[in-house]
């Protein structure tokens, strides 16, 4: 035990050193992203590569616990709407550990997804190595990528629009905002934003 | 008349001193930046928080105990709450009454956060908690996208301290 805790403060130090909690590693706009293969509500599991068509996806981490993630539930289906049939669906992914939150559990998201008609994949990261991957830290956290070649690379990150509480009061929808540019083919003029929500509940270590 | 006065001044003393309910003021960002800029021997603690996020609630207790623990050094804690200014009445009042959080409490009413993280610390996402701990007389500053264990949190308050 003394061993241990004089090996803490080390361990800390290289924790803050390489920044992983500070500032975490994941993509950036312009980085390509590797697929994933998460299981669907339904019981299928989910890649980007499954949909020839898709020019690119709209990847939004999110859960059924967080009131930010509630509040922009219906804003996130309403993105598919407007966006499935210009070639980018959503693909909503729950990185939270059912453990630590049991109504973020498979059977949870289930419930969730049939009572709100989810018109988009509903994933789970079990593993949690998703959104490791991405980069993302809190729900809603939301990545477009775009299709280029075989790969998909990423267009913007960040925020859904201005205003969480109330969609009547928003000023800027970010999102609409850089999907007009990329539906134009031009970069994002605003690819990246940021937004409170709620931390991602990580598995313990 | 002129007693009269003092009187009530000395009742509006009274009713401002220490000890009655916290009170909770809403603040623009403008406010909050200049809190967070301040040039002194202090050592400010300033944790963003919500009554709606379950680590944030979960870590109060070890701000709160700054102020006992670290009694007599010059260390102050701030409790920024991030719930929607709407909530100010229904939810922040009756929480910090109901903690009896004795930390200063304040609302930051800011509808657009992508406005403000980048200012309060680029590296900043906008996952809570998220603390600030800085000193500007020793011109020394840490941030925190995490939760704190009671361990951590002494490690670093003290690494401002020694």
């Amino acid at each position: 035990m003394k061993k241990l805790l004089s090996f803490f403060p080390a361990l800390l130090t290289l924790v803050l050193l390489t920044g992983f909690v500070a500032d975490p590693a994941g993509y950036q706009v312009g980085d390509k992203v590797a697929d994933f293969k998460l299981k669907n509500v339904d019981g299928k599991t989910v890649s980007l590569a499954d949909n020839k068509t898709a020019k690119g996806y709209i990847v939004v981490f999110t859960c059924n616990t967080c009131p930010y993630a509630k509040a922009y539930e219906s804003r996130i289906i309403e993105l598919h709407q407007k966006y499935a049939s210009k070639g980018y669906p959503v693909v909503a992914i729950n990185p939270n550990d059912e453990a630590s939150v049991p109504g973020d559990s498979f059977a949870e998201m289930k419930a969730r997804a049939a009572s709100k008609k989810y018109p988009f994949p509903y994933l789970q990261d079990a593993t949690q190595q998703v959104a490791r991957t991405y980069g993302a830290t809190r729900t809603p956290h939301l990545y477009v990528v775009t299709r280029q070649g075989s790969d998909f690379v990423v267009s913007y990150i960040g925020a859904i629009d201005d205003n969480s509480e109330d969609a009547k009061l928003v000023k800027t929808k970010y999102v609409e905002q850089a999907m007009t540019d990329i539906l134009a083919g031009k970069p994002a003029a605003t690819s990246s934003t940021k937004a409170i929500g709620c931390t991602i509940k990580w598995k313990k270590a | 008349m002129k007693y009269l006065s003092t009187l009530l001044l000395a009742a509006g003393l009274l009713w401002a001193a220490p000890g009655r309910a916290q009170q909770v003021s809403v603040i623009k960002f403008a406010d909050l930046q200049k809190r967070l800029s301040q040039q002194n021997d202090t050592t400010y603690v300033v944790n963003f928080w919500a009554t709606w996020c379950a680590p944030c609630v979960k870590e109060l207790p070890l701000f709160e105990q700054l102020n006992t623990t670290q009694a007599g050094k010059k260390v102050k804690v701030l409790l920024v709450s991030l719930d929607y200014a709407s909530q100010l009445d229904k939810k922040v009042k009756p929480f910090v009454l109901k903690r009896n959080l004795k930390s200063e409490v304040v609302l930051l009413n800011e509808p657009d956060p992508n406005s403000y993280l980048e200012k309060v610390d680029p590296k900043w996402s906008g996952a809570i908690p998220f603390t600030v701990i800085w000193n500007g007389k020793k011109n020394k500053r840490a941030t925190f996208e995490r939760e704190f264990t009671q361990p951590e949190l002494t490690a670093e308050i003290n690494k401002f301290l020694l």
